[in-house]
Protein backbone atom coordinates (compact mmCIF):
# COMPACT_ATOMS: atom_id res chain seq x y z
CA UNK A 1 0.00 0.00 0.00
CA UNK A 2 1.59 3.65 -0.96
CA UNK A 3 1.04 6.30 1.63
CA UNK A 4 -1.82 7.86 -0.06
CA UNK A 5 -4.27 4.71 0.67
CA UNK A 6 -3.28 4.62 4.15
CA UNK A 7 -4.26 8.05 4.55
CA UNK A 8 -7.09 7.29 2.99
CA UNK A 9 -7.76 4.19 4.89
CA UNK A 10 -6.88 5.97 8.69
CA UNK A 11 -9.45 8.94 7.72
CA UNK A 12 -12.22 6.38 6.50
CA UNK A 13 -11.61 4.58 9.64
CA UNK A 14 -11.54 7.98 11.65
CA UNK A 15 -14.92 9.04 10.15
CA UNK A 16 -16.38 5.62 11.04
CA UNK A 17 -15.11 5.81 14.71
CA UNK A 18 -16.58 9.22 15.52
CA UNK A 19 -20.03 8.48 13.42
CA UNK A 20 -19.90 5.45 15.81
CA UNK A 21 -19.20 7.65 18.97
CA UNK A 22 -21.58 10.33 18.34
CA UNK A 23 -24.57 7.79 17.82
CA UNK A 24 -23.65 6.07 21.06
CA UNK A 25 -23.51 9.29 22.51
CA UNK A 26 -26.83 10.30 21.19
CA UNK A 27 -28.03 7.05 22.51
CA UNK A 28 -26.88 8.15 26.12
CA UNK A 29 -24.57 5.09 25.88
CA UNK A 30 -21.51 6.82 25.89
CA UNK A 31 -21.15 10.30 27.01
CA UNK A 32 -17.37 12.39 27.48
CA UNK A 33 -17.38 13.84 30.82
CA UNK A 34 -15.11 16.85 31.13
CA UNK A 35 -12.05 16.95 32.95
CA UNK A 36 -13.10 19.79 35.15
CA UNK A 37 -16.18 17.88 36.41
CA UNK A 38 -13.92 15.30 37.23
CA UNK A 39 -12.05 17.98 39.06
CA UNK A 40 -14.43 19.73 40.72
CA UNK A 41 -15.82 16.62 42.01
CA UNK A 42 -12.61 15.89 43.69
CA UNK A 43 -12.43 19.41 45.22
CA UNK A 44 -16.12 19.02 46.91
CA UNK A 45 -15.69 15.45 48.41
CA UNK A 46 -12.20 17.15 49.64
CA UNK A 47 -13.72 20.13 51.58
CA UNK A 48 -16.29 17.69 53.23
CA UNK A 49 -13.43 15.66 54.42
CA UNK A 50 -11.69 18.72 55.35
CA UNK A 51 -14.89 19.97 57.14
CA UNK A 52 -14.78 16.68 59.74
CA UNK A 53 -11.34 16.50 59.72
CA UNK A 54 -10.28 19.86 60.73
CA UNK A 55 -13.70 19.71 63.67
CA UNK A 56 -11.74 16.65 65.08
CA UNK A 57 -8.43 18.70 65.79
CA UNK A 58 -8.11 19.58 69.45
CA UNK A 59 -8.03 23.66 70.09
CA UNK A 60 -5.11 23.40 71.74
CA UNK A 61 -3.29 22.12 68.29
CA UNK A 62 -4.65 24.92 66.57
CA UNK A 63 -1.56 26.86 66.33
CA UNK A 64 0.29 23.72 64.47
CA UNK A 65 -3.15 23.25 62.82
CA UNK A 66 -2.31 26.50 61.22
CA UNK A 67 1.39 25.74 60.72
CA UNK A 68 0.90 22.43 59.12
CA UNK A 69 -1.85 23.51 56.37
CA UNK A 70 0.92 26.48 55.85
CA UNK A 71 3.63 23.81 55.15
CA UNK A 72 1.11 21.81 52.77
CA UNK A 73 -0.11 24.34 51.33
CA UNK A 74 3.29 24.64 49.73
CA UNK A 75 2.28 21.69 47.34
CA UNK A 76 2.29 24.55 44.51
CA UNK A 77 6.14 24.39 44.41
CA UNK A 78 4.43 20.99 41.37
CA UNK A 79 3.70 24.00 39.52
CA UNK A 80 7.09 26.07 40.31
CA UNK A 81 8.65 22.85 39.76
CA UNK A 82 7.03 22.64 36.08
CA UNK A 83 7.68 26.34 34.74
CA UNK A 84 11.71 26.45 35.78
CA UNK A 85 11.87 23.29 33.78
CA UNK A 86 9.58 24.80 30.87
CA UNK A 87 11.31 24.11 27.45
CA UNK A 88 11.46 26.49 24.32
CA UNK A 89 9.54 24.56 21.31
CA UNK A 90 9.93 26.73 18.27
CA UNK A 91 6.15 27.65 16.93
CA UNK A 92 4.64 26.96 20.36
CA UNK A 93 5.81 30.22 22.20
CA UNK A 94 8.19 33.30 22.21
CA UNK A 95 11.84 32.35 23.61
CA UNK A 96 11.04 35.44 25.84
CA UNK A 97 7.76 33.72 27.26
CA UNK A 98 9.71 30.83 28.26
CA UNK A 99 12.40 32.49 29.92
CA UNK A 100 9.91 34.69 32.02
CA UNK A 101 8.19 31.84 32.83
CA UNK A 102 11.39 29.87 33.68
CA UNK A 103 12.18 33.30 36.49
CA UNK A 104 8.74 33.38 37.80
CA UNK A 105 8.80 29.47 38.16
CA UNK A 106 12.44 29.80 40.25
CA UNK A 107 11.08 32.56 41.88
CA UNK A 108 7.86 30.33 43.20
CA UNK A 109 10.49 26.84 44.16
CA UNK A 110 12.22 29.58 46.42
CA UNK A 111 9.22 30.72 48.11
CA UNK A 112 7.99 27.09 48.26
CA UNK A 113 10.78 25.66 49.67
CA UNK A 114 11.25 28.04 52.44
CA UNK A 115 7.78 27.35 53.39
CA UNK A 116 7.88 23.73 53.17
CA UNK A 117 10.88 23.56 55.09
CA UNK A 118 10.35 26.31 57.55
CA UNK A 119 6.39 25.34 58.19
CA UNK A 120 7.52 21.38 58.35
CA UNK A 121 10.09 22.30 61.11
CA UNK A 122 8.72 24.77 63.08
CA UNK A 123 5.10 22.30 63.61
CA UNK A 124 8.13 19.99 64.55
CA UNK A 125 9.68 22.20 66.69
CA UNK A 126 5.49 22.82 68.47
CA UNK A 127 4.57 19.36 68.60
CA UNK A 128 7.79 17.88 70.24
CA UNK A 129 7.21 20.70 73.08
CA UNK A 130 3.48 19.51 74.03
CA UNK A 131 3.97 16.97 76.98
CA UNK A 132 1.68 14.96 78.88
CA UNK A 133 1.53 15.25 83.30
CA UNK A 134 4.42 12.93 84.11
CA UNK B 1 5.83 7.02 33.78
CA UNK B 2 1.89 6.78 32.33
CA UNK B 3 -0.51 9.20 32.98
CA UNK B 4 -2.33 7.11 35.25
CA UNK B 5 0.66 6.21 37.66
CA UNK B 6 1.13 9.98 37.72
CA UNK B 7 -2.12 10.85 38.82
CA UNK B 8 -2.33 7.72 41.87
CA UNK B 9 0.82 8.87 43.07
CA UNK B 10 -0.31 12.82 43.40
CA UNK B 11 -3.61 11.29 44.83
CA UNK B 12 -1.55 9.70 47.57
CA UNK B 13 0.34 12.96 48.52
CA UNK B 14 -3.55 13.93 49.03
CA UNK B 15 -4.14 11.35 50.90
CA UNK B 16 -1.15 11.76 53.38
CA UNK B 17 -2.03 15.35 54.02
CA UNK B 18 -5.15 14.32 54.86
CA UNK B 19 -3.55 11.86 57.28
CA UNK B 20 -1.27 14.75 58.36
CA UNK B 21 -4.43 17.05 59.51
CA UNK B 22 -5.79 14.23 61.02
CA UNK B 23 -3.18 13.55 63.49
CA UNK B 24 -3.74 16.42 64.75
CA UNK B 25 -6.69 15.75 66.93
CA UNK B 26 -4.45 14.78 69.42
CA UNK B 27 -0.30 15.71 70.74
CA UNK B 28 0.77 12.24 70.26
CA UNK B 29 -0.91 11.86 66.97
CA UNK B 30 -0.07 14.69 65.93
CA UNK B 31 3.91 14.15 65.51
CA UNK B 32 3.31 11.31 63.51
CA UNK B 33 0.87 13.81 61.36
CA UNK B 34 3.71 15.46 60.66
CA UNK B 35 5.90 12.76 59.17
CA UNK B 36 2.75 12.14 56.80
CA UNK B 37 3.07 15.41 55.68
CA UNK B 38 6.27 15.73 54.49
CA UNK B 39 6.21 12.23 52.85
CA UNK B 40 3.27 13.56 51.09
CA UNK B 41 4.86 16.17 50.06
CA UNK B 42 8.18 14.41 49.32
CA UNK B 43 5.99 12.19 47.04
CA UNK B 44 4.71 14.91 44.85
CA UNK B 45 7.82 16.75 44.18
CA UNK B 46 9.44 13.42 43.50
CA UNK B 47 6.62 12.39 41.38
CA UNK B 48 6.59 16.14 39.33
CA UNK B 49 10.32 16.21 38.68
CA UNK B 50 9.96 12.77 36.90
CA UNK B 51 7.19 14.24 34.28
CA UNK B 52 8.39 17.31 34.06
CA UNK B 53 10.22 17.58 30.60
CA UNK B 54 13.43 18.55 31.14
CA UNK B 55 16.49 16.94 30.55
CA UNK B 56 18.28 19.90 30.57
CA UNK B 57 20.88 20.01 33.53
CA UNK B 58 21.14 23.71 33.27
CA UNK B 59 16.68 23.36 34.41
CA UNK B 60 18.22 20.70 37.17
CA UNK B 61 20.63 22.94 38.57
CA UNK B 62 18.13 25.65 38.59
CA UNK B 63 15.77 23.32 40.70
CA UNK B 64 18.31 22.29 42.97
CA UNK B 65 19.38 25.71 43.90
CA UNK B 66 15.91 26.69 44.22
CA UNK B 67 15.35 24.43 46.59
CA UNK B 68 18.33 25.27 48.36
CA UNK B 69 17.97 28.74 48.91
CA UNK B 70 14.34 28.42 49.89
CA UNK B 71 15.42 25.30 52.15
CA UNK B 72 18.10 26.76 53.89
CA UNK B 73 16.09 30.11 54.85
CA UNK B 74 13.04 28.25 55.92
CA UNK B 75 15.39 25.40 58.32
CA UNK B 76 16.95 28.87 59.63
CA UNK B 77 13.46 30.87 60.52
CA UNK B 78 12.07 27.89 61.70
CA UNK B 79 14.84 27.08 64.20
CA UNK B 80 15.22 30.73 65.31
CA UNK B 81 11.98 31.86 65.68
CA UNK B 82 10.87 32.43 69.22
CA UNK B 83 7.27 31.47 70.15
CA UNK B 84 5.86 34.25 71.16
CA UNK B 85 6.43 35.49 67.43
CA UNK B 86 4.28 32.49 65.68
CA UNK B 87 1.88 34.31 64.77
CA UNK B 88 3.96 36.90 62.82
CA UNK B 89 5.66 34.17 61.39
CA UNK B 90 2.87 32.30 60.03
CA UNK B 91 1.47 35.29 58.49
CA UNK B 92 4.78 36.07 56.73
CA UNK B 93 4.39 31.89 55.09
CA UNK B 94 0.80 32.55 54.37
CA UNK B 95 2.15 35.71 52.47
CA UNK B 96 4.84 33.23 50.66
CA UNK B 97 2.13 31.03 49.59
CA UNK B 98 0.11 33.55 48.14
CA UNK B 99 2.87 34.90 46.16
CA UNK B 100 4.30 31.54 44.72
CA UNK B 101 0.70 31.13 43.35
CA UNK B 102 0.89 34.42 41.77
CA UNK B 103 3.96 33.72 40.03
CA UNK B 104 2.83 29.86 38.86
CA UNK B 105 -0.50 31.59 37.58
CA UNK B 106 2.11 33.81 35.94
CA UNK B 107 4.13 31.30 35.02
CA UNK B 108 1.47 29.08 33.14
CA UNK B 109 0.12 32.36 31.41
CA UNK B 110 3.38 32.54 29.67
CA UNK B 111 4.70 29.02 29.11
CA UNK B 112 1.27 26.82 28.64
CA UNK B 113 2.68 23.79 27.16
CA UNK B 114 4.90 22.76 29.58
CA UNK B 115 2.07 22.73 32.30
CA UNK B 116 0.13 21.04 29.46
CA UNK B 117 -2.65 23.80 29.13
CA UNK B 118 -2.41 24.07 25.44
CA UNK B 119 -0.45 26.74 23.55
CA UNK B 120 -0.51 30.92 24.20
CA UNK B 121 -3.35 32.31 22.54
CA UNK B 122 -5.26 29.09 22.77
CA UNK B 123 -6.08 28.23 26.00
CA UNK B 124 -9.14 26.60 27.58
CA UNK B 125 -11.21 29.03 28.70
CA UNK B 126 -11.91 27.35 32.09
CA UNK B 127 -8.33 26.84 32.81
CA UNK B 128 -8.36 30.93 32.20
CA UNK B 129 -10.91 30.93 34.87
CA UNK B 130 -9.09 29.30 37.11
CA UNK B 131 -5.56 31.19 36.64
CA UNK B 132 -7.72 34.63 37.07
CA UNK B 133 -9.15 33.40 40.21
CA UNK B 134 -6.11 31.85 41.49
CA UNK B 135 -4.22 34.42 40.90
CA UNK B 136 -6.22 36.95 42.24
CA UNK B 137 -6.80 35.16 45.67
CA UNK B 138 -3.27 34.60 45.77
CA UNK B 139 -2.56 38.57 45.49
CA UNK B 140 -4.79 39.30 48.27
CA UNK B 141 -3.43 36.74 50.56
CA UNK B 142 -0.11 37.45 49.67
CA UNK B 143 -0.57 41.38 50.17
CA UNK B 144 -2.93 40.66 53.54
CA UNK B 145 -0.71 38.58 55.24
CA UNK B 146 2.07 40.79 54.76
CA UNK B 147 -0.49 44.05 56.19
CA UNK B 148 -0.89 41.48 59.02
CA UNK B 149 2.28 40.63 59.54
CA UNK B 150 3.47 44.34 60.30
CA UNK B 151 0.80 45.04 62.57
CA UNK B 152 1.67 41.50 64.45
CA UNK B 153 5.64 42.46 64.57
CA UNK B 154 4.88 45.97 65.98
CA UNK B 155 6.06 47.54 62.37
CA UNK B 156 2.65 49.60 62.23
CA UNK B 157 0.27 50.50 64.96
CA UNK B 158 -2.18 47.54 65.43
CA UNK B 159 -4.89 50.04 66.15
CA UNK B 160 -7.70 49.87 62.92
CA UNK B 161 -7.30 52.53 60.12
CA UNK B 162 -10.24 53.78 58.51
CA UNK B 163 -11.13 56.45 56.26
CA UNK B 164 -14.18 57.89 54.31
CA UNK B 165 -16.05 56.03 51.72
CA UNK B 166 -13.55 52.87 52.69
CA UNK B 167 -16.17 50.29 52.16
CA UNK B 168 -17.45 52.20 48.81
CA UNK B 169 -13.88 51.75 47.16
CA UNK B 170 -13.52 48.51 48.57
CA UNK B 171 -16.87 47.69 46.81
CA UNK B 172 -16.32 49.08 43.56
CA UNK B 173 -12.28 47.66 43.65
CA UNK B 174 -13.84 44.13 44.23
CA UNK B 175 -16.44 44.44 40.99
CA UNK B 176 -13.62 45.53 38.89
CA UNK B 177 -11.89 42.64 39.90
CA UNK B 178 -14.65 40.25 38.71
CA UNK B 179 -14.63 42.41 35.53
CA UNK B 180 -11.54 42.14 34.85
CA UNK B 181 -11.52 37.87 35.48
CA UNK B 182 -13.97 37.95 32.78
CA UNK B 183 -12.31 39.79 30.51
CA UNK B 184 -8.73 38.16 30.98
CA UNK B 185 -11.04 34.13 30.69
CA UNK B 186 -12.26 35.90 27.23
CA UNK B 187 -9.38 37.08 25.77
CA UNK B 188 -6.13 35.60 27.29
CA UNK B 189 -4.50 39.10 27.79
CA UNK B 190 -0.94 39.84 29.61
CA UNK B 191 -2.26 43.02 29.92
CA UNK B 192 -5.65 42.33 31.84
CA UNK B 193 -3.72 39.30 33.28
CA UNK B 194 -1.48 42.24 35.22
CA UNK B 195 -3.79 44.61 35.71
CA UNK B 196 -5.64 41.68 37.64
CA UNK B 197 -3.12 40.87 39.85
CA UNK B 198 -2.24 44.79 40.69
CA UNK B 199 -5.79 45.50 41.49
CA UNK B 200 -5.76 42.32 44.03
CA UNK B 201 -2.60 43.37 45.35
CA UNK B 202 -4.21 46.40 46.23
CA UNK B 203 -7.53 45.07 47.92
CA UNK B 204 -5.54 43.15 49.51
CA UNK B 205 -3.77 45.48 51.75
CA UNK B 206 -6.92 47.99 51.88
CA UNK B 207 -9.36 44.95 53.23
CA UNK B 208 -6.81 44.15 56.28
CA UNK B 209 -5.56 47.73 57.19
CA UNK B 210 -8.86 48.84 59.04
CA UNK B 211 -9.38 45.31 61.48
CA UNK B 212 -7.66 46.00 65.02
CA UNK B 213 -5.02 43.86 66.46
CA UNK B 214 -6.86 41.47 68.64
CA UNK B 215 -8.91 40.58 65.75
CA UNK B 216 -5.78 39.53 64.01
CA UNK B 217 -6.73 35.74 65.34
CA UNK B 218 -9.78 35.97 62.52
CA UNK B 219 -7.60 37.80 60.05
CA UNK B 220 -4.76 34.91 60.48
CA UNK B 221 -7.63 32.04 59.72
CA UNK B 222 -9.27 34.20 57.34
CA UNK B 223 -5.74 34.30 55.14
CA UNK B 224 -4.82 30.61 56.03
CA UNK B 225 -8.13 29.55 53.94
CA UNK B 226 -7.50 32.00 51.29
CA UNK B 227 -3.78 30.41 50.79
CA UNK B 228 -5.81 27.51 50.33
CA UNK B 229 -8.71 28.22 47.87
CA UNK B 230 -5.53 29.95 45.75
CA UNK B 231 -3.89 26.88 46.01
CA UNK B 232 -6.77 25.18 44.97
CA UNK B 233 -7.52 27.77 42.17
CA UNK B 234 -3.75 26.67 40.94
CA UNK B 235 -4.40 23.17 41.51
CA UNK B 236 -7.80 23.23 38.68
CA UNK B 237 -5.41 25.42 36.65
CA UNK B 238 -2.59 22.07 36.14
CA UNK B 239 -5.14 19.84 36.45
CA UNK B 240 -3.60 18.84 39.86
CA UNK B 241 -4.80 16.32 42.16
CA UNK B 242 -2.82 16.88 44.98
CA UNK B 243 -3.04 20.36 44.60
CA UNK B 244 -6.90 20.43 44.46
CA UNK B 245 -7.12 18.27 47.58
CA UNK B 246 -4.82 20.18 49.91
CA UNK B 247 -6.04 23.28 48.37
CA UNK B 248 -9.92 22.25 50.08
CA UNK B 249 -8.30 21.06 52.80
CA UNK B 250 -6.44 24.01 54.01
CA UNK B 251 -9.55 26.42 52.55
CA UNK B 252 -11.96 24.54 54.79
CA UNK B 253 -9.38 24.59 57.60
CA UNK B 254 -8.92 28.49 57.89
CA UNK B 255 -12.69 29.14 57.45
CA UNK B 256 -13.40 26.59 60.31
CA UNK B 257 -11.17 28.69 62.45
CA UNK B 258 -12.28 31.95 61.05
CA UNK B 259 -15.69 30.91 62.61
CA UNK B 260 -14.29 29.76 66.25
CA UNK B 261 -12.80 32.96 66.33
CA UNK B 262 -15.54 34.71 65.51
CA UNK B 263 -17.70 32.86 67.80
CA UNK B 264 -14.99 33.21 70.32
CA UNK B 265 -16.33 37.10 70.17
CA UNK B 266 -20.15 36.63 69.59
CA UNK B 267 -19.17 38.45 66.58
CA UNK B 268 -20.44 37.94 62.62
CA UNK B 269 -17.43 37.21 60.12
CA UNK B 270 -18.63 40.94 58.40
CA UNK B 271 -18.32 42.69 61.80
CA UNK B 272 -14.71 41.50 62.07
CA UNK B 273 -14.00 41.92 58.16
CA UNK B 274 -15.61 45.51 57.92
CA UNK B 275 -13.35 46.43 60.36
CA UNK B 276 -12.82 49.62 62.68
CA UNK B 277 -13.43 47.32 66.45
CA UNK B 278 -11.76 48.92 68.89
CA UNK B 279 -10.48 51.78 67.59
CA UNK B 280 -10.38 55.24 69.06
CA UNK B 281 -13.80 56.94 68.17
CA UNK B 282 -15.92 53.54 69.33
CA UNK B 283 -14.26 53.01 72.60
CA UNK B 284 -17.34 52.99 75.14
CA UNK B 285 -16.23 54.43 78.31
CA UNK B 286 -18.94 55.45 80.51
CA UNK B 287 -16.97 53.77 83.53
CA UNK B 288 -13.50 55.27 83.14
CA UNK B 289 -13.66 57.09 86.41
CA UNK B 290 -9.80 57.23 86.94
CA UNK B 291 -10.95 58.28 91.17
CA UNK B 292 -12.57 54.92 91.54
CA UNK B 293 -10.94 52.46 94.09
CA UNK B 294 -9.28 49.74 93.49
CA UNK B 295 -7.53 47.08 95.99
CA UNK B 296 -3.96 47.12 95.14
CA UNK B 297 -1.42 44.42 96.34
CA UNK B 298 2.33 43.33 96.29
CA UNK B 299 3.46 40.45 95.02
CA UNK B 300 4.34 39.22 98.33
CA UNK B 301 0.53 39.62 99.10
CA UNK B 302 0.04 37.54 96.29
CA UNK B 303 2.12 34.94 96.79
CA UNK B 304 0.86 34.83 100.42
CA UNK B 305 -2.86 34.44 99.06
CA UNK B 306 -2.14 31.82 96.54
CA UNK B 307 -0.27 29.52 98.91
CA UNK B 308 -2.71 29.32 101.19
CA UNK B 309 -5.78 28.17 98.77
CA UNK B 310 -6.80 24.90 97.96
CA UNK B 311 -7.24 25.45 94.17
CA UNK B 312 -6.15 28.55 91.46
CA UNK B 313 -6.72 28.43 88.20
CA UNK B 314 -4.71 30.63 86.12
CA UNK B 315 -6.24 32.42 82.80
CA UNK B 316 -3.40 33.69 80.61
CA UNK B 317 -4.18 36.67 77.69
CA UNK B 318 -1.76 38.38 74.86
CA UNK B 319 -0.04 40.43 78.20
CA UNK B 320 1.34 37.32 79.18
CA UNK B 321 2.92 36.48 75.45
CA UNK B 322 4.13 40.40 75.43
CA UNK B 323 5.73 40.26 78.73
CA UNK B 324 7.38 37.06 77.58
CA UNK B 325 6.26 35.77 80.81
CA UNK B 326 5.35 31.99 80.15
CA UNK B 327 8.73 30.53 81.89
CA UNK B 328 8.29 32.79 85.63
CA UNK B 329 4.11 31.52 85.28
CA UNK B 330 5.31 28.03 84.94
CA UNK B 331 8.08 28.44 88.13
CA UNK B 332 5.15 29.76 89.71
CA UNK B 333 3.18 27.30 89.90
CA UNK B 334 5.88 24.38 90.46
CA UNK B 335 6.49 26.32 93.95
CA UNK B 336 2.27 26.21 94.17
CA UNK B 337 2.40 22.85 93.41
CA UNK B 338 5.07 21.98 96.20
CA UNK B 339 3.03 23.67 98.72
CA UNK B 340 0.34 21.75 97.46
CA UNK B 341 -2.27 23.72 96.07
CA UNK B 342 -3.90 21.95 93.01
CA UNK B 343 -3.22 24.41 89.88
CA UNK B 344 -4.96 24.51 86.68
CA UNK B 345 -5.19 27.10 83.35
CA UNK B 346 -7.74 28.11 81.34
CA UNK B 347 -7.99 29.41 78.31
CA UNK B 348 -10.09 31.42 76.18
CA UNK B 349 -10.62 30.77 72.44
CA UNK B 350 -9.67 34.28 71.24
CA UNK B 351 -6.78 34.98 73.93
CA UNK B 352 -3.36 35.84 71.91
CA UNK B 353 -3.29 36.49 68.48
CA UNK B 354 -3.84 33.56 66.98
CA UNK B 355 -5.70 30.13 67.22
CA UNK B 356 -4.05 28.38 70.16
CA UNK B 357 -1.07 31.21 70.82
CA UNK B 358 -1.46 30.36 74.64
CA UNK B 359 -1.68 26.53 74.38
CA UNK B 360 1.98 26.69 72.26
CA UNK B 361 3.80 29.22 74.86
CA UNK B 362 2.29 26.88 77.95
CA UNK B 363 4.07 24.02 76.17
CA UNK B 364 6.98 25.70 75.29
CA UNK B 365 7.21 26.40 79.82
CA UNK B 366 6.79 23.05 79.73
CA UNK B 367 3.01 23.36 81.10
CA UNK B 368 1.68 19.64 80.65
CA UNK B 369 -0.76 19.60 78.31
CA UNK B 370 -3.51 17.81 80.43
CA UNK B 371 -3.46 20.24 83.06
CA UNK B 372 -4.64 23.26 80.02
CA UNK B 373 -8.22 23.15 79.24
CA UNK B 374 -10.81 25.19 77.39
CA UNK B 375 -13.29 27.29 78.22
CA UNK B 376 -16.33 25.19 78.15
CA UNK B 377 -14.79 22.81 79.63
CA UNK B 378 -12.89 24.53 82.53
CA UNK B 379 -15.97 27.41 83.30
CA UNK B 380 -17.87 25.26 85.78
CA UNK B 381 -14.96 25.12 87.93
CA UNK B 382 -14.32 28.57 89.14
CA UNK B 383 -17.54 28.70 91.63
CA UNK B 384 -15.24 25.68 93.26
CA UNK B 385 -11.98 27.83 92.81
CA UNK B 386 -10.22 29.56 95.69
CA UNK B 387 -7.93 31.88 93.36
CA UNK B 388 -7.94 32.75 89.85
CA UNK B 389 -4.87 34.37 88.65
CA UNK B 390 -5.46 36.76 85.52
CA UNK B 391 -2.38 37.53 83.48
CA UNK B 392 -2.67 40.05 80.60
CA UNK B 393 -6.05 38.78 80.30
CA UNK B 394 -8.55 41.47 80.16
CA UNK B 395 -12.05 41.57 77.62
CA UNK B 396 -12.72 37.69 78.03
CA UNK B 397 -13.00 37.89 81.83
CA UNK B 398 -15.28 41.34 81.69
CA UNK B 399 -18.86 40.10 83.08
CA UNK B 400 -20.38 42.99 81.65
CA UNK B 401 -20.36 40.69 78.57
CA UNK B 402 -23.47 38.76 80.42
CA UNK B 403 -24.95 41.47 81.78
CA UNK B 404 -24.88 45.05 80.11
CA UNK B 405 -26.17 44.87 76.73
CA UNK B 406 -25.22 47.99 75.92
CA UNK B 407 -21.49 46.76 75.75
CA UNK B 408 -19.67 46.14 72.49
CA UNK B 409 -18.92 42.94 74.05
CA UNK B 410 -22.09 42.09 75.25
CA UNK B 411 -22.70 38.38 74.24
CA UNK B 412 -19.22 36.99 74.13
CA UNK B 413 -18.31 34.20 76.12
CA UNK B 414 -16.58 35.12 78.63
CA UNK B 415 -14.37 32.68 81.96
CA UNK B 416 -16.33 33.46 84.91
CA UNK B 417 -13.42 34.32 86.66
CA UNK B 418 -15.53 36.33 88.98
CA UNK B 419 -17.12 33.30 90.69
CA UNK B 420 -14.18 32.07 92.20
CA UNK B 421 -12.93 33.46 95.74
CA UNK B 422 -10.62 35.49 95.15
CA UNK B 423 -9.39 37.43 91.29
CA UNK B 424 -5.35 39.10 91.07
CA UNK B 425 -5.31 40.55 88.07
CA UNK B 426 -1.62 41.38 86.62
CA UNK B 427 -1.74 44.44 84.48
CA UNK B 428 0.61 47.44 83.30
CA UNK B 429 -2.01 49.94 84.06
CA UNK B 430 -5.97 50.39 84.69
CA UNK B 431 -5.96 50.98 80.82
CA UNK B 432 -9.40 49.69 79.35
CA UNK B 433 -8.91 46.41 77.34
CA UNK B 434 -8.91 46.08 73.55
CA UNK B 435 -12.83 46.83 73.09
CA UNK B 436 -12.43 49.70 75.13
CA UNK B 437 -14.82 48.69 77.98
CA UNK B 438 -13.86 49.09 81.64
CA UNK B 439 -13.76 46.23 83.31
CA UNK B 440 -16.29 46.35 86.36
CA UNK B 441 -14.61 43.11 87.77
CA UNK B 442 -11.04 45.14 88.64
CA UNK B 443 -13.64 47.40 91.19
CA UNK B 444 -15.01 44.57 93.28
CA UNK B 445 -14.05 43.45 96.93
CA UNK B 446 -12.91 40.01 96.12
CA UNK B 447 -10.43 41.59 92.96
CA UNK B 448 -6.89 42.25 93.28
CA UNK B 449 -4.81 44.89 91.31
CA UNK B 450 -1.05 43.65 90.58
CA UNK B 451 0.08 46.99 89.09
CA UNK B 452 3.42 45.86 86.82
CA UNK B 453 5.20 44.10 84.03
CA UNK B 454 3.87 40.79 84.52
CA UNK B 455 7.21 38.56 83.83
CA UNK B 456 8.37 40.80 86.71
CA UNK B 457 5.59 40.29 88.98
CA UNK B 458 5.47 36.69 88.67
CA UNK B 459 9.58 36.37 89.23
CA UNK B 460 8.80 38.78 92.17
CA UNK B 461 6.11 35.92 93.02
CA UNK B 462 8.42 33.12 92.81
CA UNK B 463 10.51 34.99 95.53
CA UNK B 464 8.45 35.62 97.97
CA UNK B 465 7.13 31.81 97.90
Amino acid sequence: MNKESIVNVIDAANVEAITLVSNLEHAGVLDVVDPFMFRLSIFILAIFIGYYVIWSVTPALHTPLMSVTNAISSVIIVGALLSVGANFIPGSAEASDIFYAKTFGFFALILASINIFGGFLVSHRMLAMYKKKV
Amino acid sequence: MSANIVAFLYLVSGVCFILALRGLSNPESARLGNIFGISGMAIAVLTTLTISATTNILDGMLIILGITIGGGIGIYIARKIPMTAMPQLVAAFHSLVGLAAVLVAAAALYAPAAMGIGSPGNMHMSSLVEMGLGVTIGAITFTGSIVAFTKLQGLVSGSPLTFPKQHLINLLIGISLVLMIIAFSLTESHFIFWALTFTALLIGILIIIPIGGADMPVVISMLNSYSGWAAAGIGFTLGNTALIITGALVGSSGAILSYIMCKGMNRSFFNVILGGFGSDNNSVSSDTDENRPVKRGSAEDAAFIMKNAGSVIIVPGYGMAVAQAQHALREMVDELKKAGVSVSYAIHPVAGRMPGHMNVLLAEAQVPYDEVYELEDINSQFSQTDVTFVIGANDVTNPAAKTDPQSPIYGMPILDVERSGTVLFIKRSMASGYAGVQNELFFRDNTMMLFGDAKKMVENIVKSL
